[in-house]
């Protein structure tokens, strides 16, 4: 039996907040709905386990970071560095998430719906059966899927507050080796750097998608359908060792 | 044990002016920033932009905390408001009689402060609002504003122990060595209305605190407030420095202010074009421009390219005028902004803004290098 627990995080510092959260944990309680936060860092961040958080608010910087299992739903916006260096579970974001979002993401599932920051999904990894997968409603800024080296990055661009910016910004998987990066409707060829290998998608891409925007909108409450009849493009790297010349030359 | 990180101001004048002028230090920061604007000049109490900036009281270290705020001193609004941080009355004697011989006194008194428990080692806290003399001595050829910027200029850099930090009219900044909240209490920032706000919580790391290295940093009625580092701060005020602002903090933050003085007041740029001075388009975007529009940004690059700003950086600076927000041209640093009917608030943090705004009609994060400019009604 699940046993729930109710904390108001209004004025509460971060670490009284975390300090609470663990506590509660170690009297067997395993849901959690935290009201009014309001940027409080570290959030379920190195926890490990199957437990389930309901945020209300403004998740604060390095929510979830190196966590391992728990199914998070923040109701509202995520700052900084949410799921940074995670291992495995669920995030979803009901508003939009800052900067380095996933940032060396090593498992698990992101679901964001609305725009995200700058730096998103750098250095994500796969490995076995290992595949951190991010699903983004809006549209991303500079260095998206930068030195990416496995994973799954979907850009929906659907539910952006910014009507003119294009759906990702410079620098778009500069350095990637590894990982797929797909784009819904495209992206500006300018945005495109030759050592990108840019392709329709395939029946086997097209599965892929359709699993995780499936998730997607089952999570926030939109029609997968409508999401998925679309073009959507794929982007892998060229080479997996695109500095392997750099320094010395082979 | 903070006490002991903290210089006086003569101590570190010392420290400034006994090296070698390109020796002289920056500082490196990774800060937490707030501004409020009511486009419509309703006032807003002191009591919010403190909240706003107390949320984020981890992104500082209790090293630097310090306000702006506009249309505080109505019924002195004629008047330079000149705020002064000495180490002593003395220190302080010796700044008023040099301030004396350029400027007719209308008041002179000590900035309100209470006292707060973490607030401690003040410097002698004190306003005078003065006009230019009608017969002046010297510098007969200066317009105002070059003439009172001049007197800034001198007595920063003659009098040891006293240090003007804020000059404009029916503005003032507030600031020294504690957290943001603190200082707030301290200077009793409740009692305070007005219609733009900025706030800012410092971490230092490559210099000691001192009071006058708290932001926001003035010249006549600029503020700025600055997240980051300026990597260019050197040759930013090599370039100062030939068009005679002298920088004396070591901290990188004071460039921003003169170069907005001259960019602005002295060669009649916009905003839109001085932002796009600090945060450049890239060259390749350049390419891609209208022809019209292309050889604008390149002029603009050729002419003022010292006057970039390199670096990780998220600013807030206002002016009588308005509040500007920009970020570095690849986002090295936070920035939110948000607007609720004819109130702009701008911060490092979502929770920041939403802690005395909660349900906005609008907020995001503006794009690398595209400021978000806010002009107050005529």
């Amino acid at each position: 039996m699940t046993k729930k627990i109710v904390i108001d995080a209004k004025g509460i510092y971060y670490k009284e907040l975390n300090q609470q959260i663990r506590k509660f944990i170690q009297k067997g309680y395993t849901d959690f709905e935290l009201l009014n936060v309001s940027g409080q860092r570290y959030i379920a961040t190195g926890l490990e386990g199957d437990y389930n958080f309901l945020i209300k608010g403004v998740a604060g910087q390095d929510t979830a970071a190196f966590m391992r299992g728990p199914y998070l739903r923040i109701e509202g916006n995520a700052q900084d560095g949410l799921g940074n260096t995670m291992d495995a579970g669920k995030i979803v974001v009901t508003g939009m998430a800052g900067d380095v979002l996933g940032y060396a993401m090593r498992g698990g599932e992101i679901y964001v719906r609305g725009d995200v920051g700058y730096r998103v999904g750098i250095h994500m990894k796969a490995y076995q059966d290992k595949l951190p997968v991010i699903v983004i409603g809006g549209k991303a800024g500079d260095f998206l899927g930068e030195y990416m080296a496995g994973g799954i990055l979907i850009v929906l661009g659907m539910f952006s507050q910014d009507k003119i910016a294009p759906i990702t910004g410079r620098s778009l998987a500069t350095g990637i080796h590894g990982g797929i990066i797909y784009i819904r409707d495209g992206v500006p060829d300018t945005q495109l750097s030759f050592n990108l290998k840019v392709e329709e998608i395939d029946e086997q891409d097209s599965v892929l998608i359709h699993k995780y925007v499936s998730n997607f909108a089952s999570e926030l409450g939109l029609d997968a359908e409508e999401i998925m009849d679309a073009r959507f493009i794929r982007i892998r790297p060229k080479s997996h060792r695109p500095y392997g010349n750099l320094y010395v030359p082979n | 044990m903070l006490g002991s990180r903290v210089f006086s101001i003569r101590e570190y004048k010392e420290k400034v002016f006994g090296q070698k002028d390109y020796m002289r230090e920056k500082d490196i920061s990774g800060c937490g920033l707030f501004g409020v604007i009511n486009k419509e000049k309703k006032l807003i109490s002191g009591s919010v932009p403190v909240t706003a900036i107390a949320v984020q009281h981890d992104r500082g270290n209790g090293l630097g905390g310090g306000f702006a705020a506009y249309g505080i001193y109505p019924e002195l609004s004629d008047k330079y408001a000149l705020h002064l941080m000495c180490d002593d009355k003395d220190a302080l004697s010796c700044a008023e009689e040099l301030i004396k011989k350029y400027f007719d006194v209308h008041l002179s008194e000590p900035i309100p402060t209470r006292s707060t428990v973490n607030i401690i080692n003040a410097p002698v806290l004190w306003r005078i609002f003065v006009t230019i003399k009608e017969n002046r001595s010297t510098w007969s050829n200066l317009d105002d504003y070059d003439y009172v910027v001049a007197v800034v200029m001198l007595v920063n850099k003659q009098i040891p122990g006293a240090y003007i930090f804020s000059s404009g009219k029916n503005m003032g900044a507030f600031k020294g060595v504690g957290f943001p909240e603190e200082i707030g209490e301290f200077f009793k920032l409740d009692e305070y209305k007005a219609y733009i706000w900025t706030a800012h919580n410092r971490f230092p790391t490559n210099t000691p605190g001192w009071w006058g290295g708290a932001h926001p940093f003035c010249l006549l009625d600029w503020s700025i407030v600055h997240n980051g580092e300026i990597s260019s701060y050197g040759i930013n005020k090599r370039y100062l420095a030939e068009h005679n602002y002298e920088c004396t903090l070591m901290t990188d933050t004071e460039v921003v202010a003169y170069l907005l003085d001259l960019f602005i007041r002295k060669h009649g740029l916009s905003k839109k074009m001085t932002c796009k001075i600090f945060a450049p388009p890239f060259w390749d975007e350049i390419d891609r421009m209208e022809e019209e529009e292309k050889q604008a940004y390149t002029a603009l690059r050729m002419v003022y390219g010292s006057g970039m700003l390199n670096g990780p950086f998220a600013i807030l600076f206002a002016n009588h005028e308005g509040l500007v927000g920009l970020n570095d041209r690849i986002k090295l640093r936070p920035l939110i902004v948000a607007e609720k009917d004819h109130d702009v608030f701008m911060a490092s943090e979502d929770c920041s803004i939403r802690s005395v705004c909660p349900d906005p009609d609008k907020l995001w994060a503006p794009k690398a290098g595209e400021p978000v400019i806010i002009e107050l009604k005529p």
